[in-house]
């Protein structure tokens, strides 16, 4: 039986032999691979991409210090863009998991209706949960928006949940108890962090500290979206700097919420102050792609 | 001319579940549709779909249309014709149309007398017409949402189209749809099926019924239900997602540790039946059985790795469900009101404390005691649960369950657990009368709140279920026999007492099935108590087919038109003295027996005794002239109407009334 890390491997490289950039995971707080700069904003635009990569995803409100079997604070998301996506897109999926040792032939698979949604990216798309045997083992969403863009070539993206998928696959009941390699499980790696990760989201994070740093943010994001007007070499303004703003955003709020900061009534208001943030980079980057194609050109 | 058998399939990924049926329907529809009007018959044979096709057999649908002939008007005869021969006009108009001039023939018209010829229209082929008419109709069809795929302004469909099967015959119908070009090859089953393979209609079921799919709905509804040889708590909308999720369904029997039957029966259904899509499985007695039952997309699952793998996931759900009760139970529901005020309602209308405190005093209002008082104060604190933030489908049952363990009395316990109720015109009312007290202060409030800061309802939109809310007052009015009248429900609001009045039609006809009529007869001698209406209603109906009811409703909007025209609205004593004997002498004791008899009767008796007056209003306008040349006869006259019409108008205004043999009162 393969261990967490050899799962892995064997995804990255099934998805390498179907012309994908194997990245590595993105080096700020995101709550899912879909934030990523490699996904959401090379989405954009007419370039097609093909990119896969694991992201460490922080979601803090589902932390449980460690002692739920199934819920993380951080899980690892293997996530595949396939921009445009491929007639046969389903079945060089259903490929991947025949990589990783599913006998298809010997398990029920369904594909249960379930739109992507995300508020604060101003994305959505429209897709499938794909169950297997009663388990949710992938999310597969053909993007129609992204930063209140419609999009110009469909992309096709795979979100795999690392770990539950291989607690299935090593038919473990909890995450814990994965293989992470031969001689250490997961609980060695990870339970550390997820116990005490809950405990400064649940009870010792600074709220008004939290705020400070969103309000800080949100504030270098503007000034840099206002300054690219007037930049003059677009190509050499730092637009991938500015979303680095928005995703710090995106973590802080999520911070908050998860330490009961943020009201019902407020709840919608941030969301949006997010949301405008991510819509305005994906506009000056759809800008400044297609002036510096032009250049090239 | 040959008829054949067309067979269209649409290959798409797989569309979710509950729109495929429409979508069949409507292709259906628009294709049969489409070949009435090109004259190319058909009969369908077979029109049904699995989440990854949808397919349609007709049967004799002709090869070609019949030729036909079509009058084409020229020229007026005048001008094709110069002292009997043809001009220039009429050769030319001959020619255009493929006849000799000779056989050119003069229409007469209003205008005047034309020329005309009978052109021949040869009929097309069907594959023709076919190749033009079916992308387009497969892009009509109706779904919710759709999306596009191949590229921004490319075609909109519900999932990508893969592949398309169109065969007229033994003939492909070429086409192409986003990309796709049709053909004859179809696909199996994911995991069950040997890649494409051709089809036409003579063979199409079978055919994939040996690639893993039973394209018939009926067939795989079977296949579960006789695959069920447990006791399942019956589920109809389930299995309707079930046959719809599945090309090959195969139920399974699954267990789980009997140990989490200690947590509520509610939330072991509602994890197994909405988020795990299981049947729950009953035990002899009729209670929650250790097991489930799970519908497989394959044949079999001879290693038993599917059901481990859903008893492993249902396992770790229930386990997720037991962690959400234990970290509830320490923060009892009493305590978590003031938590309510972090919780919004509705950002102008205040947090869910606000209208806790709104629903209190409302309770009061409707005459609710203590028990009801306190279930109103705890209704929304399970908001603030790990239980219902997870399983929202549970509000209010997870609120009356943690009062029911924490101690509260079981009146109380049970108001919180219904108060939701009804969720839809199917469901009864709270089963108490405390739950239909709350239940009502949560509606009440809601539209009046609702109404209050102009979010009225209108056409699709109705984003708080204000319509739902408002039946649901109308339907706890109704069979809980609550008094409390709809004007007070209202508070002033006429926007709101409209909505509720419409509600309150609704009610009395889709749900109970009166006729519009008689609904429309008992609101207008008033609304505002609805278990009275309730009764009237049922009292009108009894009577209505009764001999003198409906020539008795006649005359009475014969009665309301003669006061109308002599613009006559007065009440007031009949002088007896100026009554002529007889016919007008009659009515008038007559009146004034029925009146007095009826005030001690229930409303059918009551309205037995009216109907009887009937022969003698008609004896009085068939003998009695209104109009009397003197005034004040005339005046008494009409006064004696007016009062018959007041008195007898109470418990359901006749004149509403449609005689049934002058059209369907049903409509």
């Amino acid at each position: 039986m393969d261990t967490f890390q050899e799962t892995i491997f064997k995804l990255k490289q099934y998805w390498s032999d179907r012309g994908c950039i194997i990245q590595e995971p993105y080096d700020v707080e995101v709550g899912a691979g879909t934030m990523c700069p490699e996904t959401f904003l090379r989405v954009l635009g007419p370039r097609p991409y093909r990119v896969a990569y694991v992201q460490p995803s922080r979601r803090p409100a589902d932390g449980r210090y460690g002692e739920n079997p199934n819920r993380l604070y951080k899980h690892q998301q293997l996530q595949v863009i396939l921009k445009p996506s491929p007639a046969d897109i389903v079945d060089q999926y259903l490929g991947s998991l025949e990589a990783i040792g599913i006998e298809l032939s010997k398990h029920d698979l369904k594909f249960e209706e379930d739109n992507w949604e995300s508020p604060t990216l101003g994305a959505w798309g429209i897709g499938w949960q794909v169950m297997m045997d009663g388990l949710e083992i992938t999310q597969f969403t053909y993007f129609q928006q992204c930063g209140g863009v419609d999009l110009e070539l469909v992309p096709a993206e795979l979100t795999y949940g690392i770990e539950r998928l291989v607690a299935f696959l090593q038919n473990k009941s909890s995450v814990f108890d994965i293989d992470w390699t031969r001689e250490v499980k997961y609980r060695e790696v990870r339970h550390a962090e997820e116990l005490q990760q809950s405990v400064y989201n649940f009870e010792l994070a600074d709220i008004p500290t939290l705020w400070q740093l969103f309000e800080l943010h949100e504030k270098e994001c503007r000034r840099l979206m206002d300054a690219y007007k007037s930049y003059p070499e677009k190509s050499r303004f730092p637009v991938l700097a500015a979303y680095d703003q928005v995703l710090k955003c995106s973590n802080l709020f999520n911070l908050l919420d998860s330490r009961g900061a943020i009201s019902v009534t407020e709840r919608v208001g941030v969301i949006g102050r997010v949301r405008k943030l991510a819509v305005g980079v994906a506009g000056l980057w759809i800008e400044q792609n297609a002036s510096t194609g032009e250049e090239a050109a | 001319m040959g008829a054949l058998a067309l067979l269209v399939e649409i290959g798409t990924e797989e569309i979710p579940d509950w729109m495929i049926r429409p979508a069949v329907e409507n292709f259906r529809d628009l294709v049969t549709g489409m070949l009435g009007e090109q004259k190319l018959g058909g009969t369908t044979r077979f029109a049904d779909a699995t989440p990854r096709r949808i397919a349609l057999i007709i049967d004799e649908v002709l090869a070609r249309q019949a030729d036909s002939e079509q009058l084409v008007m020229g020229p007026p005869k005048a001008a094709a014709f110069k002292d009997g021969k043809p001009t220039a006009a009429a050769v030319g108009f001959a020619r255009k149309n493929s006849v000799d001039v000779g056989q050119l023939r003069i229409e007469a018209t209003p205008k005047g007398e034309y020329v005309a010829a009978l052109r021949k229209v040869e009929g097309c082929a069907a594959k023709d017409i076919l190749a033009v008419e079916l992308p387009e109709l497969i892009l009509k069809i109706y779904f919710p949402k759709t999306m596009y795929w191949t590229g921004k302004n490319g075609p909109r469909f519900i999932r990508p189209i893969r592949w398309l099967v169109a065969v007229l015959g033994e003939e492909v119908i070429p086409f192409e749809l986003a990309g796709v070009h049709s053909g004859n090859k179809t696909m199996g089953h994911r995991g069950m099926g040997s890649g494409c393979f051709p089809v036409h209609a003579g063979n199409y079921e079978q055919q994939l019924a040996a690639n893993g799919v039973l394209v018939s709905s009926t067939r795989r509804r079977e296949r579960i239900l006789s695959g069920i040889n447990v006791h399942i708590k019956s589920d109809d909308a389930l299995l309707d997602t079930l046959v719809y999720l599945t090309e090959y369904p195969t139920p399974i029997l699954g267990s789980f540790d009997p140990g989490y039957l200690t947590l509520p029966e509610e939330v072991l259904i509602t994890v197994m039946r909405h988020h795990q899509k299981y049947f729950s499985v009953l035990d002899a007695g009729g209670k929650l059985a250790p097991h489930f039952l799970a519908v497989m997309n394959i044949a079999g699952d001879p290693e038993g790795m599917v059901r481990r793998g859903n008893e492993r996931v249902l396992s770790a759900r229930f386990n997720d469900a037991r962690f959400f009760w234990e970290f509830d139970q320490p923060k009892k529901l009493a305590d978590r009101v003031p938590d309510l005020a972090h919780v919004t309602f509705q950002a102008r209308l205040g947090s869910y404390l606000d209208k806790t405190n709104r629903m209190v005093a409302l309770v009061k209002e409707l005459g609710g005691n203590a028990d009801a008082e306190r279930a109103a104060l705890l209704s929304k604190c399970d908001l603030a649960t790990e239980m219902v933030k997870e399983f929202t489908e549970l509000e209010g049952v997870v609120g009356g369950l943690y009062a029911s363990a924490q101690g509260e009395p079981e009146a109380v316990a049970k108001a919180i657990y219904d108060h939701y109720k009804p969720a839809g015109m199917e469901d009864a009312i709270p089963s108490t009368a405390e739950g239909r007290i709350v239940a009502l202060a949560d509606k009440i409030d809601t539209l009046r709140g609702c109404f209050a800061i102009g979010m009225i309802p209108s056409g699709s939109k109705d984003p708080f279920a204000l319509r739902r809310a408002a039946q649901g007052i109308v339907k706890i009015l109704v069979e809980g026999g609550i008094q409390f009248p709809l004007a007070k429900v209202a508070a002033g609001d006429a926007a709101l007492s409209e909505f509720l009045v419409d509600r309150v039609r609704y009610y009395f006809r889709d749900v109970r099935g009166y006729a519009y009529d008689e609904v429309n007869a008992v609101l207008t001698a008033g609304c505002d108590d609805l278990p009275d209406v309730a009764e009237r209603l049922a009292a009108l109906q009894a009577v209505r087919p009764t001999e003198h009811f409906e020539p008795l409703a006649a005359s009475f909007k014969r009665i309301k038109n003669i006061l109308r025209q002599a613009d006559f609205y007065e009440g007031g004593a009949v002088n007896e003295a100026l009554l002529e004997g007889g016919p007008e002498r009659e009515l008038h004791d007559g009146f004034r027996h029925v009146r007095d008899t009826i005030q001690s009767l229930a409303y059918q008796a009551a309205l037995e005794e009216i109907a009887r007056i009937r022969p003698r209003v008609d004896l009085f306008f068939d003998k009695v002239l209104v109009n009397a040349p003197d005034e004040k006869v005339r005046r008494n006259r009409l006064t004696l109407l007016a009062n018959l019409l007041t008195e007898f108008s109470s418990i359901a205004d006749f004149s509403e009334i449609v005689a049934s043999s002058s059209g369907d009162a049903h409509i």
